[in-house]
This record gives structure tokens, C-alpha cells and sequence, in this order.
């Protein structure tokens, strides 16, 4: 069975095989494609793309850190990461030279927020999903910064970008996002009781958010604006905070090859929902392509844990893949959570009102934005208007 | 017609998504923003400015300085060389720039020719001429730096921002995906910056009484104002073509 089969029907991982490894080769050409484009290609094509070279990103770090854990695995996971890092390769040179690296940045918020709410509404555990609400609508705000940013020292409209899907207004104020570490921890899933869509799910937005803490640490120091730098660190900071709060959703006590196990089954399910959804074909083509070899991926890591854990796979993962993600504006909920959750906080692993907030994360918040806060000076009295806020301005 | 010319699915303005863009502007509409400081919003600002508002740089100490200083440059006394030696520096990473430039452009239009692709048919051994003219302009502006004992493989800070000033129009022209009109457009910015800071290069070597480099100088106006205005032509032509051929 290939891809174009799976298509009308969710995908059964374990009759599934997928491409063989030995077939899963590349060329130069291959690897870095024409791109898409920035102006006729819907934002969701690039929103799909963003996030899965942050998924075949993650596979790179974890398959890294499993192999320094792990001597007898090495070779499997030398093999099939030189596949992930040609695939991760090949979707993130589909983004075109044109998208400046704040363009680019509006084109990871955007992933922020619609996937984290898609995820948020199909994720059966009401604490898993309270943390992608609570995440997102920080991640919201970091939109509204940066289209301010890119309205008032570039003279741009974000929008370009977001083509009217994604809001620009204020989320939770990135200046009152700073917690203290220990706030940001979460009550991580049961590895034992928890549905498999659940630890996908919490794959897919720690990927995400791990990227995008790596892309603001790379892209940051080359802006010459010094408020943009500034804008930059301080965002950087919020998403490495989240992927500490993502990280410590899932469960510690998985074992390395549980967690392979679920990471590729996680690419299979995220390839899968671009597959469902791209309407660009020359794309499409290449999630149909990297969905097979990703089943290919899980059929030999399958086999791996049957021999190294004497395990049944089906413990672990579903016989049938979950409805694909939802590529799709969620504007209603997301207005919805901002208008209901927006002054929540977080003690510990517990969600509360701002009132409850803890002094560790008062006295962190308070020494960091002592100077002023750049999120803050970036957005003073911003409202996006079409065109930028200088056409409001004209007319 | 180019490619880039034509009419499509542009999805970027809010017209392509008329009910979505109205569900968004309602929402910033509706918005209450919060009154912020702009006193400490601007303090901040211009705190942020006080932090970084060191040089990008130095020009390096001429080489003069290890050993007896060169004829040249006691000649040059009662200036300051160094302001020579930074544009001299700028002068001639733009020119050694030029040359890649060149055959970025001359590989465009080799493409499109060769697939039969639409846009401007420009003479491509004009475009060689001009290729090696820059070559000659890098060579002539090592020899000069050399003359005064100033290092040509440093780069000088005013060489440093010239270049991130370039870097767009760069960009433009190596994009396989950009059309040779949109390349002839960097490319007519380069050449005016490039004619204007010949001309401001011959003043003052003529201020630092170098009657030689202001010689070569002024032949090498001679040939960018050529440039200049080729490119400049072309520029136009390419557009205005495809006007008309979209009213024919």
C-alpha cells in the first residue's frame, strides 16, 4: 500500500510498510527544489512546510541523543537520520529567498497559533489542551510584536504573510510571560494511560516550538535595528520557555525506543494531515513521498522494539491514524480562548488566575523588564490596519 | 511578456480573502489598547541606540607604519589618509562584487536566451565588456591601496556597509526565480551608487594631490557612466517592451 491508497483512508501503521530505507535516496537537484511562492502559494502551504522541517528537526536532535545513550543503535539511527536530514533539508528549501527572516518569523508565529489551536481542540486530555491554550495565546501576542515590527521599522504589512487567516491583535502581553523556571513545568502524561493522538500531539508542538526557540536564536543578532535585537532576545527567551513547558508534558518514563517508536509515528501522522491538505501538487508530491518513507521509518523501528524490548508495538501506538491536523484558519477559537483565558498564569504545574501568580515568577519578571521591556516600546498603541498602520495615517 | 509580469493568484492583499479580511480588520478594529509611556517607551529606545552605537570598525593602520613611510604618503600630509584608504577599500569590494555580479547577470540572460525564456535580448558581449572593465577597476584600485602601503585584502568598515547595502540587490540578481528586468532594476541602483562614489573618489584624490589616481579614476567614470547608462536603457526597454506587448 502507498500513499496515494492511504489517502481514503486512514493509514494502518502496522500493514503499512512504506518505502524501504535502501530506496530512500536522494540527489542534489532534489534536495533543494523550486520553491514556493511567497506571493500566489497559500499561507497554509508555508505553514505546513515550517512545521514539518520543525518535526524532521526534532528527529534529527532526539535520534542524535538517543545514539549517544545507546551503543547497539547506533547504526539504525545513522541510517534512517541521514534520510530525516536530506527530507528536513529538501522542505526547508522550499521556503524562497524572498521571505526576508522577519517575513519568515510571521510564517512561524502563524504556525504557532493555528496548529497549536488545532491541536488544542482535537486533544482528548483537558490538561494537555488547557497547556496548548495557554501557550498559544502567548504565542499570539508574539504575532502582534512582530507584525509592529515589521509595520515600524520595515514599513511592511505582516498580513502579506498571513493572507487575512491568523489575527494581529494582543495576546497575553509578552512583557507578563516571563515566569520563573520552576512555573513553567508541566504534569507530564501517563506513558501507561495516555491515548497515542495525546503524545503526538505533544510531539508535534514541542517540535515546533523547539525550532522556532533555534530560528530566533540564529536569526536575531542579524538584525541591525537594535530594538529589533532586543525584540528578538526577549521573544527568544518566552519560546524556550516553552519548550520547557512542552518538553515536561511528555512522560519521562518512556523508554528511548518508546519514544522513537512515537516519533515516527508522529511523522507518518503529521505527513499524512500535509498530505490531506496541500493544494499545491508539486508539494504534495513530496509530502506523499516523505509519508511513505516515514512509514519505511516505522516498519524498521517497529521491528527494532519488538527485538530490543520484546514488546508489542501496538502497545504503544494506534492501529489507525487520528483524523488529519486541521490546516485551517482557527480564528473563532482562538478569539474565544482570548476572550476567557487570557488572564491565566501558571503556579507550578497549575493553572490560575494572574492574582495567584507566584512571587518567584513576580521577583524573575520584575529584575528582567527592570530597563523596560522591548515587546512593549515595539507596539505602543499598535493596531494592524491593511496596508500598515501609515495608511490609517493617509486616509 | 516575463513571468513576473503576468497576472495571477497573488494571494497577499486583503481583496484575494474579502470575508476573512473583514472578520480581521473588525477584530483590530475593536481592540482597546492600553495607553503605554511613550516617555519611557522612547528613553528605552534611545537607550537601545546609546548601547550599540559603537563603529562597526577601523581602517587598518597602512602597512607604512611597520617600515619608512612611502613617498605617496608623506605626499598625503595634511590630510587624513585614512578617510582615502576606507573609500578606496569601499571602492574596491564593490568592483571585485561588480565582476561576480556581472556573471551572475550574463548567466540570467545566457538562461533565458538559450530556453527561449521571454524578457530583454541584451547583447551578452556588452555585458562581457562590462564584466571585464570591473575586473580592470579591482585590479587598478589594488595597485592604488598597494601605492600607499594601505593592505587590499582588509575590508574598511565604509566597505563593510556598502556591502550589506548591496546585499538586497544581490540577491535579486543570483535568484533564478527573478526575470531580467527585475535584475536590470538592482542592477541600475548598483551602478548609480557605483557612478556617484567615483565621482566623490576623484575628488579626493585630487584633494590629496594624486594627479595619477585621478587620472585612472576618471577613466574608470568614463567607463561606469557607460555602464550607467546602458543599464539604465535596457532597464526601461525591458519594462516598456512588455507594455506594449501586452496592448498589441
Amino acid at each position: 500500500m502507498d500513499s496515494s491508497e492511504v489517502l481514503f483512508m486512514s493509514i494502518n501503521l502496522f500493514d503499512s510498510k512504506g518505502t524501504p530505507l535502501e530506496q530512500q535516496k536522494f540527489t542534489w537537484r532534489e534536495i533543494s527544489p523550486k520553491p514556493l511562492s511567497k506571493l500566489d502559494d497559500d499561507a497554509f502551504t508555508r505553514v505546513r512546510v515550517i512545521l514539518m522541517n520543525g518535526i524532521e528537526q526534532q528527529a534529527n536532535r532526539f535520534q542524535h541523543m538517543c545514539a549517544q545513550f545507546n551503543g547497539e543503535l547506533r547504526r539504525p539511527l545513522a541510517e534512517i537520520r541521514r534520510t530525516e536530514h536530506h527530507q528536513q533539508t529538501m522542505v526547508n528549501w522550499l521556503l524562497g529567498a524572498d521571505h526576508s527572516p522577519l517575513e519568515t518569523t510571521i510564517g512561524y508565529e502563524q504556525v504557532a497559533i493555528e496548529v497549536t489551536a488545532a491541536i488544542a481542540q482535537q486533544e482528548p486530555d483537558e490538561y494537555l489542551a488547557q497547556t496548548y491554550r495557554f501557550g498559544m495565546l502567548e504565542d499570539f501576542d508574539h504575532m502582534y510584536r512582530y507584525s509592529a515590527l515589521m509595520d515600524r521599522v520595515e514599513g511592511r504589512d505582516a498580513n502579506n504573510i498571513l493572507q487575512s487567516y491568523t489575527d494581529i491583535l494582543p495576546g497575553r502581553p509578552t512583557i507578563e510571560e516571563h515566569r520563573a523556571p520552576e512555573d513553567d513545568l508541566r504534569h507530564h502524561y501517563d506513558h501507561k494511560a495516555t491515548l497515542p493522538i495525546s503524545k503526538m500531539n505533544a510531539l508535534t508542538i514541542f517540535s515546533g516550538e523547539y525550532q522556532t526557540r533555534d530560528y530566533y536564536m540564529n536569526i536575531g543578532p542579524t538584525f541591525s535595528d537594535p530594538v529589533a535585537r532586543a525584540l528578538y532576545a526577549e521573544i527568544a527567551s518566552i519560546e524556550e520557555q516553552h519548550v520547557t513547558q512542552y518538553g515536561s508534558i511528555i512522560d519521562p518514563n518512556e523508554t528511548w525506543l518508546e519514544k522513537w517508536l512515537l516519533m515516527e509515528a508522529n511523522e507518518v501522522y503529521t505527513y499524512y494531515s500535509c498530505v490531506a491538505s496541500e493544494t499545491n501538487p508539486r508539494i504534495k508530491a513530496i509530502w506523499e513521498r516523505f509519508l511513505d518513507y516515514e512509514l519505511g521509518h516505522l516498519h524498521m523501528v517497529t521491528e527494532l522494539f519488538k527485538k530490543y524490548e520484546r514488546r508489542d508495538p501496538a502497545e504503544i501506538l494506534p492501529e489507525r491514524l487520528p483524523d488529519p491536523i486541521a490546516f485551517e484558519s482557527q480564528r473563532d477559537f482562538v478569539r474565544k480562548v482570548l476572550s476567557e483565558e487570557l488572564d491565566m498564569r501558571s503556579v507550578g504545574p497549575e493553572y490560575v488566575d494572574k492574582s495567584q501568580e507566584s512571587e518567584a515568577s513576580k521577583a524573575y519578571r520584575d529584575h528582567l523588564n527592570s530597563t523596560g521591556s522591548p515587546t512593549e516600546v515595539v507596539a505602543d498603541q499598535y493596531r494592524w490596519q491593511p496596508g500598515t498602520e501609515l495608511s490609517r495615517k493617509i486616509a | 511578456m516575463e513571468q513576473n509580469m503576468k497576472l495571477g493568484m497573488n494571494k497577499t492583499g486583503i481583496d484575494m480573502s474579502p470575508i476573512l479580511s473583514k472578520e480581521m480588520m473588525a477584530g483590530s478594529e475593536k481592540v482597546a489598547l492600553d495607553g503605554g509611556d511613550i516617555e519611557a517607551d522612547m528613553m528605552l529606545i534611545e537607550q537601545f541606540y546609546l548601547d550599540n552605537d559603537g563603529p562597526l570598525g577601523s581602517v587598518p593602520m597602512p602597512g607604512t607604519v611597520k617600515g619608512a613611510v612611502k613617498s605617496t604618503m608623506k605626499m598625503v600630509t595634511g590630510h587624513h589618509p585614512e578617510v582615502f584608504i576606507n573609500k578606496l577599500g569601499e571602492r574596491l569590494a564593490f568592483e571585485r562584487s561588480g565582476v561576480r555580479i556581472y556573471e551572475q547577470l550574463i548567466m540570467k540572460c545566457e538562461h533565458a536566451q538559450a530556453n527561449g525564456l521571454p524578457g530583454l535580448r541584451i547583447p551578452l558581449t556588452t555585458l562581457q565588456e562590462f564584466h571585464y572593465q570591473e575586473a580592470e577597476h579591482f585590479q587598478m584600485l589594488v595597485e592604488c591601496m598597494n601605492k600607499l602601503g594601505a593592505d587590499p585584502t582588509a575590508q574598511t568598515p565604509d566597505a563593510d556597509a556598502s556591502g550589506i547595502a548591496a546585499m538586497g540587490q544581490m540577491k535579486v540578481i543570483m535568484d533564478p526565480r527573478t526575470s531580467i528586468s527585475q535584475a536590470l532594476e538592482a542592477m541600475l541602483s548598483l551602478e548609480l551608487t557605483d557612478n556617484a562614489a567615483w565621482e566623490l573618489l576623484i575628488k579626493l584624490a585630487h584633494d590629496m594631490n594624486l594627479p595619477d589616481m585621478v587620472e585612472k579614476f576618471e577613466h574608470a567614470l568614463v567607463q561606469e557612466e557607460n555602464h550607467l547608462v546602458q543599464v539604465k536603457q535596457w532597464y526601461e526597454e525591458s519594462v516598456r517592451q512588455q507594455d506594449m506587448m501586452r496592448l498589441s
